[in-house]
Order: structure tokens, then C-alpha cells, then sequence
């Protein structure tokens, strides 16, 4: 079944045709990932699923609804959650507090029952608290659940940023980037994270650049060149793809 | 119960124990400012939340003050004798209508304060929703010119239309009468259930705003505050949040500026004027920003230095120095969250590491 459906969509920046005619699925419970080389478009593309970005033709179609013109925050709501290249904490706030913040689509409150502190609020708060200490144990960054989120190392830092994301219960989780800045090590355990994210469940769709990791544990890859799909395959046949070498190394004169 | 109401039985206690100071050293004609500074203070509180915690900046809230003030002012001054009519007669049948004597011994004849206190609200929330939706779209220096320029016409409103008195302002404001024959009222006989009634209502601001951001719509507003992409990203409706905090402070305002009214018996031109939204910004900058107890206790010695005359002449420049020495040593404020923690790891940092080169 497919959960996300990228049908011929294209975004122009000027006169740079960032994306052309894309056309990609995503199928429910599946790692997708989305390769190319630097200046592919590979981060406009996230921009445009995820609502940051309208595009100028084509449809994106999430769960049977279209989602191209809608804002990234009624795509949140609607089950898509997206982390970001350069991680986007929240600043002064702790790491619960982060990751609380995660719960927000799934809770109600709202100003007036905030102010009044209404006892229907408590009951939901200890919900979010209960979840989002879950959360952390998952990812093992409880220890940190009251140090403020932007001190902690970097690796932390994206596990903090997954772990908001995975508070939203998403159906869709859009990471862009996630081995960006760890080391191998770090890398490795990335890998066995979004492995374990898909065995909960959610249905991923990631950018990285790191291609053990890619193809390690991806199901399907996209690869695009220049805003264009030049391939879609299983891992292993990307890797013998002619055109995906040519773009990443260049023709063999 | 919880931990944060421990700071708001302190405070209650500090306004006790001024009180009974200004009582046995026979002061107790401070109390009139001190109950001045409170309803400034509410503006503040409210200030505080919209910049601090939602990162939203307003230099127009003297504006939104002075709504909630002539509005009132003028409807419970405005003697209806002089237009009979349908509409006056139906009014006086709904009970929205008071006579009284002026201090002439003419007969008045003007809406009750209840409902005028009542409109100078909704007129402020209409004006709050209908400027905040455009205006919120604007960041950093474009939102606060813009503001800036809501205070300014609201300002120039008031100081060029006859019937707000132009430059004089309104007067001879009525009190505004409360259950338990409680009254609002500058009268020297009622100077202690003033003062007690003004910080009551401060307090109660204080424990609003307070259950706010620990709320899921104070975790909201700072995620927007923090990082506005990624709170949308969360699912967070970010134009509508900022709109709504927008209001609310404006709502704290504009009561303000009735209460106020009420207290002094009148208002003027210059409760709308810039340099009193510039005062209010300085008081939360020094306060610590996102600090509603630091905001209120600079509010309260500022504001009562202020009104008791201490910064002579010099009053709107002392303001205006504190928000630029803020904005130039110290951006998070004075009073900022994580003060004393810093300071503590400032202190027991290891010295060597500091001689480091």
C-alpha cells in the first residue's frame, strides 16, 4: 500500500529548476531512502512534502489526501513529521520539555484551560509527561531529561530532535540528514534506531549522504540528479546502476 | 499544590507587609501610587508573556491601555440627558444606565461601568485580533515599528478628537463599584481596600499567566518563541498561537487602562503615549523577558520610583536608558531564567580552566 505519493512535481527558484517532474511512492512501513549528489534538490524535495515549500506543479498525495498546498503544520497534524539538516531545538527548554512539545497534536488544551489550570488538563499532562519519558528510554536520553536540549552533545542534540518527531506518533517520518555530523560509531547506532522507528511501525523517509548507512538499511532508493529521478531501485541494483555511477563519479573515459 | 504557586503566597506576603510598613510609620499616602503601579504591573505581566515567552514583540501596548481607559471614561462620563431617545430608553430598560449628580449638582444621566468596562474590552480584543493578524506576519524590527505605529495613531486618535477632550483627556470618572460595596476609587477613605483590590487582581493575573506556560499552550508559544519553522513542523499553528497571545496581552492592558480610569477618576493623551509602551518594554527587558516574576518585581519598584517622583525630569529617559543598556550588555534581561544557575557554574567553574590561554 502507499502511504505518500510524489505525482510530477516541480519547483523553480528563480532560474534554477530545483526540481523537475518528480515522481516517486513511498509504501506504508517501508525505509525509503533519497540520494544524489550536493545540490541535487534533495532537501527542496523534503521542503515540498513536508509543507514548507508549495510547488509550483504536481500533487503530493499523503494517506489518500492531497498535502500539496497545505502548511507543514497541517501536514503534522495529518501524521507527517520531519527533522531538519541543521537540528531545530527548542532553546531554553529542557529535553522533556522538547520532546513534550512533540505531544502537541495529540493533546488539546488550550488557552483557556491552560490559564485556569482546569482539572481535565491534569489527566492529559501526565499523559504527555508519561509518553514523552517513553520516548526517552527508547532512545536512551532520559538520564538528560531536564539538562537543556541545545547543551547537549550533537549526536544527543538529533536524538532529542527524533525523539520530539516520534512523540507525534507520526505515520511518516521524514529525516533529513540523520547521520550528518556523527561518527561511525554514532552512524552505526543511527542505523539500528531507524530500523527499529520502522519495526514500531512508522514509515520512513530519509536523506542521507552516508551510503553504507543508505544501503544498509534502506528498502528502496531514489536517486535524483539535478532536480530529476535518474533511478529507483533496491539498494543493491543502485549500486550497479551505470547513471547513479556516472553522476556520483563521473564518466569513465 | 504545585510548586509554582509557592512565589505567588510570597508575593502576596510582601503586599501584606507593605502594607502594614506604610501603616506603622504613618505613610499610607504611598499606597495611592503603590496602587497605581499595580495596574501598570498588570500591563507588564501581560507584556511579558507575548515577549518573553512568545517572543513577539509589542511597542503599541500603551495603546491597547488607553482603549480600555477613554473607553470607559467616555461611556460612563457621556450624560445621556442631553440625547433622549429609543435607544437611550431601551438601554436604561436593560438596567445599563446609572444616574448620579455632577460636582455642579447637574443631573447625569450615563452607562453603568460594568458594561462600559465591558465594551472597552471587546473593542480592544476586536482591535488586538484585527491589527495582530497582519501585523504577526511581520518579524523582529518590522513587528515593533509596527506596533510602534498602532500606539501612535491610537495616540493621535485621542489627542485630536474632541469629544476624548483632546489634549485635557477625560475626567470627573466615576468609581467603579464592585460587590461587597467594594469601590474602585482614588478616595483617601478607601486608599487600603484599593491597594488590596489592585494587587488581588495582579496576583490573579499572575496565577493565569503562570498556569499558562505550563501548559501545553505555554510549551506551544516558546517552541515558537525557540524555533518557529519546527513548531509549525510539530503541528503547532503558529499564526493562530501568536494572534491569541497577542490578544490576551492586550486584553491585560486594556483592563488595565479601566481600572486605572476608574482609580483615578480620569485619563489623558499621554497613557497612550509612545514613551509608556517603550517604558513597559524596558520593565519586561530588565525583568528578564521571559520572566513573569522578574517582570512584576521590576514593575513594582520602577513604576512606584516613577510615580513618587524620584526620576525627577528625567523620567521617560531613565526608561529609555534601561532598554538600551539591556539590549547592549545583557538581551536575556537582568532577572533572566537560569540566572543563578549560571552564576553558580560561573563560580564553581574550575579556576584553571580559566587561566587557560
Amino acid at each position: 500500500m502507499t502511504l505518500l505519493s510524489v505525482r510530477g512535481v516541480s519547483k523553480r527558484f528563480g532560474g534554477l529548476q530545483a526540481v523537475n517532474d518528480l515522481s516517486f511512492d513511498v509504501a506504508t512501513g517501508a525505509i525509503k531512502a533519497l540520494i544524489g549528489p550536493n545540490g541535487a534538490g534533495k532537501t527542496t524535495i523534503f521542503n515540498l512534502i513536508s509543507g514548507f515549500l508549495p510547488p509550483d506543479s504536481g500533487e503530493i498525495v499523503f494517506g489518500g489526501e492531497e498535502i500539496h498546498a497545505m502548511s507543514s503544520c497541517e501536514v503534522a497534524i495529518r501524521g507527517m513529521v520531519r527533522t531538519f539538516q541543521h537540528i531545530r531545538l527548542f532553546p531554553k527548554m529542557t529535553v522533556l520539555e522538547n520532546i513534550m512539545v512533540g505531544r502537541h497534536v495529540h493533546s488539546r488544551a488550550g488557552f483557556l484551560a491552560g490559564m485556569l489550570n482546569l482539572p481535565s488538563t491534569w489527566r492529559e499532562e501526565r499523559r504527555i509527561r508519561e509518553k514523552s519519558h517513553e520516548v526517552m528510554e527508547l532512545l536512551g536520553i532520559a538520564a538528560h531529561a531536564g539538562t537543556e536540549a541545545v547543551s547537549l552533545a550533537y549526536g544527543q542534540q538529533r536524538l532529542v530532535e527524533i525523539g520530539r518527531a516520534l512523540a507525534c506518533e507520526p505515520k511518516l517520518l521524514l529525516l533529513d540528514e540523520p547521520a550528518a555530523g556523527l561518527n561511525m560509531r554514532e552512524t552505526n547506532e543511527m542505523g539500528g534506531l531507524i530500523g527499529g522507528i520502522r519495526n514500531m511501525g512508522v514509515t520512513v523517509l530519509l536523506v542521507e549522504h552516508d551510503m553504507s548507512l543508505v544501503m544498509k538499511i534502506s528498502d528502496e532508493v531514489v536517486v535524483v540528479s539535478y532536480g530529476e529521478k535518474i533511478a529507483e531501485d533496491r539498494p543493491l541494483a543502485i549500486q550497479k546502476n551505470r547513471e547513479v555511477i556516472r553522476v556520483y563519479l563521473g564518466d569513465d573515459e | 499544590m504545585a510548586r509554582r504557586y509557592v512565589p505567588v503566597a510570597a508575593f502576596a506576603g510582601l503586599i501584606v507587609a507593605i502594607q502594614l510598613a506604610t501603616l506603622a510609620t504613618g505613610t499610607g499616602y504611598h499606597l495611592t501610587q503603590l496602587t497605581m503601579t499595580a495596574y501598570y504591573s498588570l500591563v507588564t505581566v501581560g507584556l511579558c508573556m507575548l515577549i518573553g515567552y512568545a517572543g513577539q514583540i509589542s511597542l503599541g501596548h500603551a495603546g491597547f491601555f488607553a482603549v480600555g481607559g477613554y473607553v470607559t471614561a467616555f461611556l460612563t462620563t457621556w450624560n445621556l440627558n442631553l440625547h433622549q431617545g429609543a435607544f437611550v430608553s431601551l438601554l436604561g430598560n436593560s438596567g445599563a444606565l446609572v444616574s448620579r449628580t455632577d460636582l455642579y449638582g447637574g443631573s447625569l444621566l450615563t452607562i453603568h461601568p460594568w458594561p462600559a468596562c465591558a465594551a472597552a474590552i471587546l473593542l480592544a480584543v476586536a482591535i488586538a485580533y484585527l491589527v495582530g493578524g497582519p501585523v504577526l506576519k511581520l518579524k523582529g524590527h518590522y513587528l515593533a515599528m509596527a506596533t510602534l505605529g498602532i500606539g501612535i495613531i491610537v495616540y493621535r486618535i485621542v489627542l485630536g478628537t474632541e469629544f476624548l477632550g483632546a489634549a485635557d483627556g477625560i475626567s470627573e470618572v466615576p468609581g467603579f463599584p464592585l460587590p461587597a460595596g467594594l469601590v474602585i476609587t482614588g478616595d483617601a477613605a478607601s486608599r487600603i481596600p484599593n491597594y488590596y483590590l489592585a494587587w488581588g487582581l495582579v496576583i490573579l493575573g499572575m496565577v493565569l499567566l503562570l498556569n499558562l506556560i505550563h501548559s501545553r499552550v505555554g510549551r506551544a508559544l516558546s517552541a515558537v518563541h525557540g524555533a518557529e519553522d519546527a513548531a509549525g513542523a510539530m503541528g503547532i499553528p503558529t499564526a493562530r498561537y501568536k494572534l491569541n497571545v497577542f490578544v490576551l496581552s492586550a486584553v491585560f492592558a486594556a483592563m488595565a487602562g479601566v481600572f486605572l480610569t476608574h482609580y483615578n477618576g480620569g485619563i489623558g493623551p499621554s497613557e497612550a503615549g509612545v514613551m509608556k509602551s517603550v517604558r513597559y518594554v524596558a520593565i519586561v527587558a530588565i525583568g528578564g523577558m521571559a520572566n513573569l516574576w522578574g517582570s512584576l518585581s521590576m514593575s513594582l519598584v520602577l513604576n512606584y520610583l516613577s510615580l513618587r517622583g524620584y526620576f525627577g525630569t528625567y523620567d521617560d529617559t531613565v526608561f529609555g536608558v534601561i532598554l538600551i543598556l539591556i539590549m547592549l550588555f545583557a538581551p536575556d534581561g537582568l532577572l533572566r531564567r537560569h540566572l543563578i544557575s549560571d552564576l553558580k557554574r560561573v563560580v564553581s567553574r574550575n579556576p584553571v580552566e580559566e587561566e587557560a590561554p
